[in-house]
């Protein structure tokens, strides 16, 4: 436990520290004076539109991309002064799904023990107790190929922990995956950290799943830190606590101001269709004034429902744009999949 | 040293897994020397030939007499009579005679005058190729015609007398050593160019570059097992590219061992090469665009096909910075020649300095990070 001897402020030991961390390519600046640092042991999310610099802030932590300025240090190694200490420490698993596919689970397992210098007895164990966890033990001498798109991923985060890494970055883990899959990517790691004392960081475009999963989330956006607490904290920053959803016939010209108008309505978002998202203090009460508001007005009211605050309004009051907008994403080259490939 | 063979253990496993791979970097080779052995190697046969005959005297009967003796044996021509030497002359135009002799009225007479007898053969010069099998057929049949009848005691003309070193070489045989050459340049394009550029656009590299492999551990990697698919082609091909084109120098232990010293030294210095060409390029279409180019680059200037003294000064220049020419060279001196160390030296110590040279220029562009 020497590599985490960098306590914080609270007294709980730190595995990463980001302390006013730039990235620059030319005059365009990607990350900007970021800082942070994740408590040891603790799951951290970070969230941010495509663009936002997320990408570019792990791969600085993970020595991928170097650093133009500030320090990061990843279990109390600094990645520009230790960068091969600072690699031994983490398990990185990229988004692309990047495991041979013509080689066996076993197989692609054991390259990368072998490419961490684990020794041979060390890396058989490793390799069973992790196939084990990601319940793969039996596709062990399968070709990855054959392999379903959520065993493949299961694959990819039993290879970024095959040399007992102490800090897990996982970038966009479940991007792709059915939900039912999704569920199980989450339950495994939920499994796995159980089992291992893991410092976990991840990227997500899933609101529900950084919910579930992390203890706490950092918003980044346009390269800067615009938010960061754990996600009870994050929901009660947002003024109004309830969101109301409620389409409507016909919406008369005004309709948008005459619902900012209502008792505790804090904010109002036409999201076409007639449709409106109603964020505010007092859920029952704005229910019953808009419902009145309408019969007044003549406008038939479709479809209404009221739910407490979630992480996607969350994220729409700190960076003004919602999630699942930024599915249109510019990948660079992708290889397109092998024909007769599973999906 | 165990994360350079982690590497090559991945690579080559991948590679021994894609027989479809496999098969196009030792096929492609195999059936070139197959196809351009046969179809350049081989002597004109039963082209036809238009023969009008206006004089119908014993001197041109003797001449077609000559000719119906080459077609029941050498059948180099098939002869075709024709009454009209307007008519044999259309049909050379239009393709349907490779061309016409005409004998002319007289012409035995002024063999028997000694009066500079004639005959005439019209070809199709837009076919170099077929026109110089004729020209060269009729003139050792004119030279035949012209021996006298009794040979004078005293030779009075020079005579040159030609000395082959080494049995007739088909040109199937001429084409193994650049055959060979290809198969490793082609196993080098597949696995050091297109597999290596496609890994990095998958991400496989980032892989590599969160690990704690040290740069030259990569390089050594990615480059030994390069080499080594390229070492396995380059067997493969020897062995059948020989057996195919009836060359038995490879049985030879001692040329076995130079050939796979010269195998070796080739595929490390073209994957060397191809490295440096591939370390700062990211999109996977560009060595699949470059492929053709780089082929007709090498390849055809090396001496493989046909002989560097025949190049313009330029091409010759191209030649001598060309490793294919060094492989090529050492491969024929080897496998046709059946010579030893002593002919290949020079060839061993330029592609491994070319190697060297590729390496050291290639190590510092390559990148450790993204």
């Amino acid at each position: 436990m020497a590599d985490l001897k960098h306590n914080g402020s609270n007294g709980v030991a730190k595995s990463i520290e980001v302390d006013h961390i730039v990235k620059k390519y030319g005059d365009f600046t990607a990350v900007d004076d970021i800082s942070f640092s994740v408590d040891d042991g603790e799951t951290f999310g970070l969230l941010g539109p495509n663009g936002a610099g997320k990408s570019t802030l792990i791969r600085m932590m993970t020595t991928l991309l170097p650093i133009t300025s500030g320090v990061a240090r990843i279990a109390g190694h600094d990645v520009r002064r230790e960068p091969d200490a600072a690699r031994r420490a983490i398990g990185v698993i990229p988004q692309a799904l990047t495991s041979d596919l013509d080689l066996t689970v076993e197989e692609n397992l054991n390259i990368y023990a072998k490419l961490y210098d684990v020794p041979p007895r060390e890396r058989k164990k490793n390799v069973d107790e992790l196939l084990e966890l990601v319940d793969l033990s039996k596709w062990r001498g399968a070709q990855t190929k054959t392999l379903s798109g959520g065993m493949r991923r299961r694959l990819e985060i039993a290879r970024g922990l095959v040399h007992s890494p102490r800090i897990f970055f996982l970038d966009e883990p479940t991007t792709g995956l059915d939900p039912v899959s999704r569920v199980a990517v989450w339950e495994m790691l939920g499994n796995i950290k159980s089992h291992r004392q893991l410092t976990i960081l991840i990227t997500t475009h899933y609101m529900d799943e950084a919910d579930r999963l992390c203890d706490r989330i950092a918003i980044v956006d346009h390269g800067k830190l615009v938010a960061l607490d754990t996600p009870k904290a994050l929901k009660a920053s947002v003024p109004g606590s309830n969101v109301i959803e409620a389409q409507f016939s016909a919406a008369p010209p005004d309709w948008e101001q005459q619902l900012h108008a209502l008792s505790e309505v804090t904010s109002v978002q036409a999201e076409g269709g007639n449709t409106f998202r109603v964020l505010t203090g007092n859920g029952s009460r704005t229910t019953t004034e808009l419902v009145e508001l309408a019969v007044k007005s003549g406008v038939e009211v479709r479809s209404l429902t009221v739910q407490n605050t979630t992480l996607d309004d969350v994220f729409v009051h700190y960076t003004g744009r919602q999630l699942r907008d930024e599915a249109v994403k510019a990948y660079s080259f992708v290889m397109p999949p092998r024909p007769g490939l599973r999906p | 040293m165990n994360r350079t063979f982690a590497i090559i253990e991945r690579e080559l496993r991948k590679f021994f897994r894609s027989p479809a791979l496999m098969l196009v970097s030792m096929v492609f080779p195999l059936i070139q020397l197959i196809v351009l052995g046969n179809a350049f190697g081989g002597k004109i046969r039963d082209a036809k030939l238009g023969v009008v005959d206006q004089d119908h005297g014993t001197q041109s009967l003797k001449v077609r007499e000559a000719f119906e003796s080459v077609r029941a044996n050498m059948r180099t021509f098939l002869p075709v009579y024709y009454q009209s030497e307007r008519e044999a002359v259309k049909d050379v135009r239009d393709g349907k005679l490779q061309g016409a002799v005409i004998i002319p009225p007289e012409y035995s007479r002024r063999v028997y005058e000694e009066n500079h007898p004639r005959i005439a053969l019209v070809v199709d010069n837009s076919d170099n190729f077929m026109s110089s099998a004729l020209e060269q057929s009729f003139t050792e049949l004119t030279k035949s015609l012209n021996e006298p009848e009794v040979q004078p005691r005293i030779i009075q003309q020079n005579v040159l007398d030609i000395v082959e070193l080494y049995p007739y070489i088909e040109y199937m045989k001429y084409l193994l050593p650049g055959s060979i050459t290809l198969a490793m340049f082609v196993s080098v394009m597949i696995g050091g160019g297109m597999l290596y550029i496609d890994d990095k656009a998958r991400g496989v590299h980032e892989g590599y570059l969160v690990t704690p492999i040290t740069k030259t551990e990569l390089v050594l990697g990615l480059n030994g097992a390069g080499a080594i698919k390229a070492v396995a082609a380059g067997i493969v091909i020897t062995v059948i590219g020989s057996l195919l084109a009836g060359v038995g120098s490879i049985f030879d232990p001692r040329t076995a061992l130079w050939l796979l010293l010269l195998i070796i030294l080739t595929s490390v210095s073209f994957n060397a090469m191809m490295f440096l060409m591939m370390v700062r390029v990211e999109d996977p279409l560009v060595p699949r665009a470059t492929f053709g180019i780089l082929n007709t680059l090498l390849f055809f200037p090396s001496g493989s096909i046909y002989p560097i003294e025949a190049f313009p000064w330029w091409l010759r220049g191209v030649a001598r910075a060309d490793p294919f020419t060094y492989a090529v060279h050492g491969f024929k001196a080897l496998l046709l020649k059946e010579a030893g160390f002593v002919a290949i030296w020079q060839d061993l110590v330029i592609l491994t300095l070319f190697a060297v040279v590729m390496m050291a220029i290639a190590i510092p562009l390559f990148k450790r990070s993204l």
